[in-house]
């Protein structure tokens, strides 16, 4: 596995949480080792505290029922946090896409 | 010269409406928050400039808000002590918006079930702050009413919450069960006279008082008939939906139950009805004029079926005589086609010469009467649904 060109994780959020964090477009992060969902959201947390709590839970650390994780056209959701992401994601080629479940209102 | 500020929590931002004490030309910020649920917003007594805002989604979870200067900007109060209250590119930081339910072996019983919809245990999971009340005397203390049902406290100015567990844990807990709109802490009252003094409600648990701070409670439903549940007169399992007082005379409370409007003169140890004439007496908010504590306010719904105004008129119906007795507020609502509901925080009165009275309806108006209810103007027709309406009176 080979490391992005710039060395950081493509992350799209959903509008919400773009909002509460106050960023526009996507982010890019670095990663403290193997890139997995759970580095990746940890990283985030830390650079963004405002999403603790947002995306996973506060204590038991689960996906939010109503989030899931998207990346390659795959869904991630139900894979281990620990799993490494794709190689594309890795490599910055393509982003984790945080999604939230569609609903109307 | 006097001004009022009206904090309006829809279900998606909140927004902040001012004026003079005449209340006749008004300013309107935000959205605030766009996008999100805004449960609750309420200023603190002691330092109004300080405004507390429970901003929530079923997508991304609970995040409390702080304002100190009035709502003009906010923080996120769960930064570190020492920390920079701004992260990268100056957004504001919030490590926490926790609320975790005590579970600790100190409270003597862990509590973790409640009684499901059909019946069964169902485990306690935190949803959301449903409404904020800050102390009357230290703006730093502010107290949350959560769904699933519990009191949380923070002394630090929203940076933390630590959960009152006496009131879970006093031994009816189990029997409490979620109404249709989940089982949610919706009132805390202060006593003004007695700081050691709370009385709270839950839908559909019932309401429940501390005469120690907050360590034990006590349920306080003696007079309560709810025939929807199996044994009308129980001690818990009422769905009071709402219960105002006013400070003078704290001894009084009034409740608007999901059927029935309540009164109690001795604190909430018993309870009578004063529906009296009222066309029908389902209904979610209830209210006492400032200066004048037997002068009262409702908002009758048609049933539990069907929450709308009756007849579609929007109607306040105001009593002089604490209940019982209730004349009909009509003029500048609208008396056809109306059918909009009044939610249970969704209405407020300043403290004005002249008393003010507010509500925000689920259709986005929110109505001003600046004559103790004579007379109402729409301050704003086209909001997002109202899901609650505060007013701070500012000298």
């Amino acid at each position: 596995m080979t490391g992005s060109p710039t060395g950081k994780i493509r992350i799209i959020l959903p509008p919400h949480l773009r909002g509460l964090a106050h960023v526009k477009g996507e982010i890019s992060l670095d990663v403290a080792g193997p890139p997995t969902v759970r580095s990746v959201l940890d990283a985030l947390e830390a650079t963004y505290p405002m999403l603790q709590g947002t995306i996973r839970d506060h204590v038991t650390q689960q996906r939010r029922p109503f989030l899931r994780f998207f990346a390659c056209e795959e869904d991630l959701s139900h894979e281990s946090p620990d799993a490494p992401l794709p190689d594309a994601v890795v490599s910055g080629k393509e982003p984790l896409l945080i999604l939230g479940a569609i609903a109307g209102g | 010269m006097s001004k009022v500020r009206v904090l309006v929590g829809t279900r998606k931002g909140a927004f902040i409406l001012t004026a003079d004490g005449k209340r006749e030309k008004w300013t309107v910020s935000g959205p605030h928050f766009a996008g999100w649920e805004i449960y609750h917003m309420k200023g603190s007594p002691a330092s109004p400039n300080r405004i507390y805002a429970s901003q929530t989604s079923g997508w991304f979870g609970q995040i409390i808000q702080r304002s100190d200067d009035g709502g003009k900007t906010w923080i996120q109060p769960g930064t570190p002590p020492g920390e920079s209250t701004t992260g990268p590119g100056g957004a504001p930081k919030a490590e926490s918006n926790k609320f975790v339910y005590d579970t600790s072996a100190e409270t003597g019983k862990p509590l973790t079930t409640h009684q499901w919809y059909d019946g069964t245990q169902h485990p306690w999971e935190f949803k959301r702050v449903w409404h904020i009340e800050p102390s009357l005397t230290e703006p730093d203390v502010v107290y949350a009413g959560v769904e699933d049902a519990a009191i949380f406290r923070s002394k630090d100015g929203g940076k933390s919450w630590q959960e009152l567990s006496g009131l879970r844990g006093h031994g009816t807990g189990p029997q409490w069960q979620p109404g249709a709109g989940g089982m949610c802490l919706h009132s805390i009252l202060h006593d003004p006279s007695n700081p050691k003094r709370m009385v709270i409600a839950i839908s559909a648990a019932g309401a429940f008082r501390t005469d120690d701070g907050g360590k034990t409670w006590k349920p306080i439903n003696k007079g309560l008939h709810s025939q929807y549940i199996p044994n009308p007169t129980a001690e818990v399992g009422h769905c009071v939906h709402h219960i105002a007082m006013n400070g003078t005379r704290p001894n009084v409370l009034f409740m608007q139950k999901h059927w029935d409007v309540m009164r109690s003169d001795d604190a909430g140890d018993s309870w009578k009805e004063v529906s009296g004439n009222l066309p029908t007496d389902f209904g979610f908010v209830i209210d006492v004029h400032a200066h004048e504590p037997e002068t009262i306010y409702v908002i009758p719904i048609k049933s539990d079926g069907e929450h709308y105004v009756h007849e579609g008129k929007l109607r306040v119906y105001r009593s002089r005589a604490g209940g019982n007795e209730w004349e009909p507020l009509t003029k500048g609502l609208p008396q056809k086609d109306c059918y909009v509901n009044v939610l249970r925080d969704a209405m407020a009165v300043d403290s004005l010469e002249k008393c003010g009275v507010y509500f925000g309806t689920t259709g986005g108006q929110v109505y001003c009467s600046a004559n103790a209810g004579n007379s109402w103007k729409a301050i704003v027709h086209d909001l997002p649904a109202v899901l609650s309406v505060e007013v701070q009176t500012l000298r």
